[in-house]
């Protein structure tokens, strides 16, 4: 094991260009100690940190301009709306969306799910219909549409996937050929494998039976290129935080067609065009599901922070991610009695193991006393962690700004740990 | 590395490598389970309890090292207790790893759990299994 640890590790070249030092300096937070140790922030799935342009861009929206928005007749309900209008603009070019009128801001990945459910959900689901998810899904991807189906008398049907965390196609097929499936919702990358799926031959297999699909794309809006058109799923969802943007705010994308024929999610003002009392007219598209004031400065900084993240390239975060997530696999394999969970071909920039012996807990706990954040727990993916007969896993999650050399750290304080615990 | 040290005692590695009194009893006077959802940790407490005193008290679960030797140490603590006494000790041990306090008489070993009022984010695994024999003797 010693001579193990002596090995030199070479820092894995690079083939694209990135000024990682400069980018660093955007992070403000990066600067912090944590118990005397410099951050070494490895919890990026669970949360992102935030470039100074966004957090100066919120700042800016409540110092300078703030104000309600589609209602006032003053200066500053005009400059609010059209910061808040730009920033659905921002987001509709990022996926490629067709339209604005596509993009819904909710308060996260959750409210986007939860929107569907209920509002598609609970108009075309009824007793005896199913509804498809996977395995390895987010409990906030699981339970809305456990909680459809105890409403309705629905089924849930959930796809299996094997032990490298790939799901298995044939499995899902079958489960659509019921002729019952009234919606499939599956994660585009799962936050505890790591798992990338195959969003596009999913959605195909799904449409070829005329069932509408949900995409939970919220750990995998900040790692690749997302094309809406291109993976042709009928709805997209994903939050603001965890694509180095605010906290509070998110993203559902739907198709305009089944936004149209979809009634209302939440009512009240905002989303009206009439009221009498007798009768209401709802607001055209988008406004119909944005009811009540939103998180405007929040949604003004996610729209910064993906002008910031195009302004460096998806592809180029991805080519970096890429080889942190390799060089981690690596230095994680020289680790004895270290199991590494996930191991899907396509893999987000994130690893989850656990260690014999040592409960992932405890490890976190050290690992933050070294100044390095991690997650451990149950991941909330609990019916994930069934399937591989663990009650927990430690996970370590990359973000534009992190180094070999935070790997490095990371595996010293592993092989001190193992000293620790043996 | 070093404060961990304060944490990770001996006594607390010695005893989630082998916990006390980890098993089933087959019929217990009284049992709970403790679940803490934040990271999924479970522990299930059972006593067997006659004429106001702990003959018998074990658990199973699966936790970390905290909640393991937390659990451990508190049932070789209170087997052959009167009933009476648990309350006491239960506040006794709440106190020692939330508060500053100087540690009570009677916790014994379990004393060196004190270092986890350093780790707010760590207390929880710490008095789960308490909750969960609490909760037994409530439960009859």
């Amino acid at each position: 094991m010693h001579s193990m640890r002596e090995i030199p590790t070479m820092p894995p070249t690079r083939n694209y260009e990135l000024d990682l030092a400069h980018i660093r300096t955007q992070f403000p937070i990066l600067c912090r100690e944590v118990y005397g140790n410099s951050l070494v922030y490895l919890d990026n799935a669970a949360s992102m940190q935030k470039p100074l342009k966004v957090i100066k861009a919120i700042s800016d929206c409540y110092s300078n301009y703030y104000s309600n928005i589609h209602r006032g007749v003053h200066l500053l309900s005009t400059l609010s709306t059209a910061a808040y209008e730009r920033a659905r603009k921002i987001v509709q070019l990022f996926i490629n969306a067709s339209s604005m009128q596509e993009i819904i801001f909710t308060s996260g990945t959750t409210e986007s799910i939860n929107l569907v459910a209920s509002s598609l959900g609970g108009s075309t689901v009824k007793a005896g219909d199913e509804v498809v998810i996977t395995g390895m899904e987010h409990h906030s991807n699981i339970v809305p549409w456990q909680v459809l189906c105890e409403r309705t008398g629905a089924v849930l049907r959930v796809v299996p996937f094997n032990y490298r965390g790939e799901l298995i196609i044939h499995e899902y097929e079958r489960l659509l050929e019921s002729g019952r499936v009234k919606l499939v919702a599956f994660v585009h990358t799962s936050n505890a494998l790591g798992t990338i799926n195959p969003v596009k031959i999913l959605v195909e297999i799904a449409h070829a039976r005329d069932i509408p699909v949900l995409v939970d794309g919220a750990q995998a809006i900040a790692h690749s290129a997302v094309d809406v058109r291109e993976l042709d799923c009928d709805f997209y969802a994903f939050s603001g935080h965890k694509i180095y943007g605010p906290s509070g705010v998110g993203v559902l994308y739907g198709k305009r067609a089944l936004l149209e024929a979809m009634p209302p999610y939440q009512v009240g003002g905002d989303m009206i065009k009439i009221v009498t009392f007798e009768k209401t007219q709802y607001a055209e598209l988008p406004n119909k599901f944005e009811a009540g004031t939103p998180n405007i400065a929040g949604v003004i900084g996610l729209g910064v922070a993906l002008e910031w993240l195009q302004n460096i390239g998806i592809e180029i975060i991805k080519a970096h991610e890429q080889t942190l997530l390799e060089y981690t696999t690596d230095q994680l394999s020289r680790v004895p009695g270290l199991n590494i969970l996930g191991t899907a071909c396509e893999k987000a920039p994130l690893v989850a193991f656990t260690m014999k012996g040592i409960h992932p807990h405890d490890i976190g706990t050290i690992l933050d006393r070294e100044g390095i954040a991690i997650r451990a727990g149950h991941q909330c993916a609990q019916p994930t962690m069934e399937r591989y007969g663990v009650p927990a896993m430690a996970r370590v999650s990359f973000a534009i700004y992190n180094r070999h050399e935070e790997i490095d750290a990371l595996v010293k304080t592993l092989f001190k740990i193992k000293e620790l615990f043996k | 590395m070093n404060d961990l040290r304060d944490l990770y005692q001996e006594v607390i590695l010695d005893h989630n490598k082998r916990p006390r009194n980890f098993r089933i009893i087959s019929q217990p006077t009284h049992k709970a389970d403790g679940i803490n959802p934040l990271c999924g940790d479970q522990v299930s407490v059972y006593l067997d309890i006659r004429e106001g005193v702990i003959k018998d008290i074990a658990f199973q679960g699966a936790g970390c090292a905290i909640s393991s030797a937390s659990a451990s140490l508190m049932t070789e603590l209170l087997k052959g207790k009167d009933v009476n006494e648990v309350e006491y000790l239960f506040n006794s041990f709440h106190s020692v790893v939330t508060t500053d306090c100087d540690c009570p008489k009677g916790l014994g070993k379990l004393s060196v759990l004190a270092g986890i009022r350093d780790y707010p984010s760590r207390i929880k695994c710490a008095t789960l299994a308490w909750h969960a024999m609490r909760a037994a003797l409530e439960r009859s």
